[in-house]
């Protein structure tokens, strides 16, 4: 009984079981067939606001000291300085010959156009949305930004665009078909089991099309990884690099952990510490891929400008994103600083976004796939205006 | 209860003590570690084997739905240690009472106040607030408005979120549990939703006095009525159940009762199954009662609890005890449904057969199981399989048994 009904490894032999070598029958025709881009984008959604004011810390500001009262903040804090206004947070440190390769960037004072109720949940599915309105509420088809750009891009196939690990991301979901796979998930079925199955989900397609997925994907990967394992940054971004050195074009994938009530000083760098890895995992596992790669890492809203009572932060507004990256043009904090004084806050708590952080993702994608920018402002992102060009990617 | 937050404490005290080099300091820490794993393993073998061998599946689908919609996920060994009590002492006893007492019990329960760091929050012109570094938190306050009561579209707005933070102040955690301290609640009344809570120095009866008019506010009816059918019927909720559920609600003052049996009673709970995806503790718990090993499995100690349910459990996309936010788990089948989810179950469940489905008949087992819903396909399918367990495992793979 100890062993139990644990994850033992099957027996080869019987009909349900055993390794297939069989062709699949999804993939492997159209794999044949590639995107004609040979660009690459990983998108990584940063689960429960970040704060960007910690981040990539506006020390220049002469207010933010006041404002932040029990946190050191710039070089003091051991962060590094930018370009003598911002400091990048300790955390990323790691990221620092990046920035001096021109391969790290940020914008800041961005967000989506979502106010006010400061909901997590609504905040980031509206980010992945991509949608307009301020209320959260989300485009009628209820499906992703990413998903509506494949729809745009010449030669896709269902390999083209990767979500990576166990959570289901709505950015990719939608009309175009794409892949998910987490870096420990295995299944092995024989051919014949894997018929019988086709036949059992024949008439439900929820179960039809995941299952189709996962025989695919079964064959081509190993798996050989635990749980807790797989759920890291580095095996999440190792696994999209491997996915990106092959058919696919787009990753995506999150990291939670930014949701600092309290203790932020504690506990923020373990945030980081996340972030940080998956970025020079997917430089080092891409190789010379990187060269033509962006990543863009992008979070739901900010938080506030003061500290609370718990040494951490509560929801906000404006905040900060990430963009790294081989094709990027780095070196650059993006943006106009609209300022942390009295009258310059949103609502006397968030700093004042100046920017849709949704223009600098429509930038990115016209720059890497060529979309046109009335199908980023219509279609991808609609009600957008993208404004002038950030020049964001080399 | 008493007894785990003594624990905690004597982790701590040890750890520091370990510090300070004080002798015998590391043999307790290690010890009380020790126990705590024990009490955490023992929550989680209880957990499962209520779920798989209680024969009041309802009651039980109840504190499930209500443990869910009332989110305490374990996310330190602080808060983890206090889940159990959180279940049995906060939930359990309240999901047949009203919706105000259950939402005053879980408020006033150390695992939700630990949990959305309330005690970590103090009034800024409280004697305590007045320290350095201590301050408002506005955590639970939100949550309990946007997630527990008004629902994210309620009539609620930042300053009700800030001004219900202050009114919270005061409820704090110590050696005995939950305690109201007024040296920590913000002096002076709040105005919340239009209507002012309390005078010069804070009182626990105005916590409940605005906890209780929350609790009936038709916002909160509304937002527990789509929730409730949400869970129960289908992710795509009939309006005029959601609709009647709501006028009870409103009628009775959120007699939970009554709801259940106006939902009970419409005809929509009548209809089809098969609208939702099991989640995966609904999927494991419905194997082991179809395989008929829940009481083998769920006695088992701790770590076979953990190897054979909670581990391939993470795989199929749930954490037991550690939702990743207090929004709980999700009501959508996409969710769940996904490739890695989904070969997660098909992997266990072939186990699962194979190691306690050889001596079944699967067709049996089918009617057993599925009464008449099973689909043609699958019924040919299971009388077709070599042998009885891969008739089995087909059962338990199949959207029927997936789906309810």
């Amino acid at each position: 009984m100890e062993n139990g009904i644990s994850r033992r490894k099957l027996i080869q032999n019987s009909l349900i079981l055993g390794c297939s070598a069989a062709a699949s029958p999804l993939i492997t025709p159209v794999t044949l067939a590639s995107t004609p881009f040979d660009t690459r984008l990983v998108v990584i959604v940063l689960r429960g606001a970040m704060d960007g004011l910690d981040v990539v810390q506006p020390y220049g500001d002469p207010e933010l000291k006041g404002l932040r009262k029990s946190t050191k903040v710039g070089e003091a804090a051991g962060a590094h300085d930018l370009d003598g206004f911002y400091a990048l947070h300790s955390g990323l440190g790691n990221l620092m010959p990046l920035w001096r390769a021109g391969e790290l960037g940020f914008a800041h004072a961005v967000s989506t156009p979502y106010r006010n109720k400061r909901s997590h949940f609504d905040g980031q599915d509206f980010l992945e949305n991509g949608g307009q309105s301020s209320d959260g509420s989300m485009t009628s088809a209820g499906d992703g930004w990413l998903n509506r750009m494949l729809t745009q891009m010449p030669g896709t196939n269902v390999t083209t665009a990767f979500s990576v690990g166990r959570q289901r991301l709505l950015m990719l979901e939608g009309e175009v078909e794409t892949s998910s796979w987490s870096p420990d998930s295995d299944m092995d079925l024989s051919p014949t089991a894997q018929a019988l199955l086709n036949q059992l989900y024949a008439k439900d397609p929820l179960f039809h099309d995941a299952a189709q997925v996962a025989i695919d994907l079964s064959e081509k990967m190993d798996g050989s990884m635990n749980v807790r394992q797989a759920a890291k940054a580095e095996a999440l971004a190792g696994f999209a690099a491997d996915r990106l050195t092959e058919d696919t074009r787009i990753a995506a994938f999150s990291i939670g952990g930014w949701d600092t009530h309290r203790n932020q000083n504690g506990t923020l760098p373990a945030a980081l510490a996340e972030l940080s890895s998956a970025i020079l995992t997917l430089k080092k596992r891409l190789g010379s891929h990187w060269d033509k790669t962006t990543v863009l890492a992008m979070t739901e809203f900010g938080r506030t400008v003061r500290k609370n009572g718990s040494g951490g932060t509560d929801h906000g507004t404006g905040g900060a994103m990430l963009m790294a990256g081989g094709a990027v043009k780095g070196g650059k904090v993006h943006g106009e600083w609209p300022g942390l004084g009295e009258l310059e806050l949103y609502q006397d708590r968030d700093l004042e976004p100046t920017a849709d952080v949704r223009s600098y993702a429509a930038w990115a994608l016209r720059d890497l796939f060529a979309v046109d920018r009335s199908a980023l402002e219509g279609l991808v992102f609609p009600g957008l205006d993208m404004g002038g060009d950030p020049r964001i990617i080399r | 209860m008493l007894a785990r937050i003594g624990l905690h404490q004597e982790m701590q005290k040890a750890k520091r003590d370990e510090r300070r080099n004080v002798s015998g300091a590391e043999a307790r820490y290690k010890a009380a570690q020790q126990e705590s794993r024990s009490w955490i393993g023992e929550d989680m073998r209880s957990y499962f084997a209520r779920a798989a061998i209680s024969d009041r599946g309802f009651k039980e689908r109840l504190v499930a739905f209500w443990a869910d919609h009332f989110t305490v996920s374990g996310k330190n060994q602080r808060v983890l240690l206090a889940l159990g009590d959180y279940l049995d002492e906060a939930i359990r006893p309240n999901v047949a009472t009203t919706f105000g007492e259950l939402l005053n019990a879980v408020v006033s329960h150390p695992a939700m106040l630990m949990y959305l760091d309330q005690v970590t929050s103090f009034g800024p012109n409280s004697a305590v607030g007045q320290r350095e570094d201590s301050g408002l938190n506005e955590n639970l306050a939100r949550e309990i408005l946007e997630l527990h009561t008004l629902g994210v579209d309620g009539s609620y707005t930042q300053d009700d979120v800030r001004q219900f933070a202050e009114l919270l102040t005061g409820l704090r955690v110590g050696e005995k549990g939950f305690y109201y301290d007024k040296r920590a609640a913000e002096p002076g009344a709040e105005t919340i939703l239009g209507t002012s809570y309390g005078g010069a120095i804070g009182k626990l009866s105005d916590v409940k006095g605005f906890l209780d008019d929350l609790a009936v506010h038709p916002d909160t009816a509304a937002h527990i009525a789509r929730k409730l059918v949400v869970h129960f019927i289908s992710e795509d909720p009939p309006q005029d159940m959601v609709e009647a559920i709501a006028s009870t609600y409103r009628n009775t003052r959120g007699d939970l009762m009554a709801i259940y049996k106006t939902m009970l009673e419409h005809p929509a709970s009548a209809g089809p199954m098969g609208a939702k995806a099991k989640l995966p503790t609904e999927y494991v718990v419905s194997t082991l009662r179809a395989l008929d090993i829940a009481e083998e499995i769920t006695t088992q100690n701790p770590r076979v609890i953990r190897n054979a349910l909670q581990i391939p459990m993470q795989a199929m996309g749930m954490d037991v005890f550690r939702p990743s936010g207090p929004d709980g788990w999700s009501e959508t089948a996409a969710d769940w449904i996904t490739p890695p989810a989904l070969a997660a179950r098909i992997e266990w469940a072939v186990e699962a057969a194979k190691e306690y489905g050889q001596g079944k008949d699967p067709r049996q087992l089918l009617t057993y199981v599925l009464g008449d819903g099973a689909s043609n396909e699958l019924q040919v399918a299971v009388a077709g399989a070599e042998s009885k367990w891969e008739g089995v495992a087909l059962l338990l793979v199949s959207p029927e048994f997936n789906r309810r």
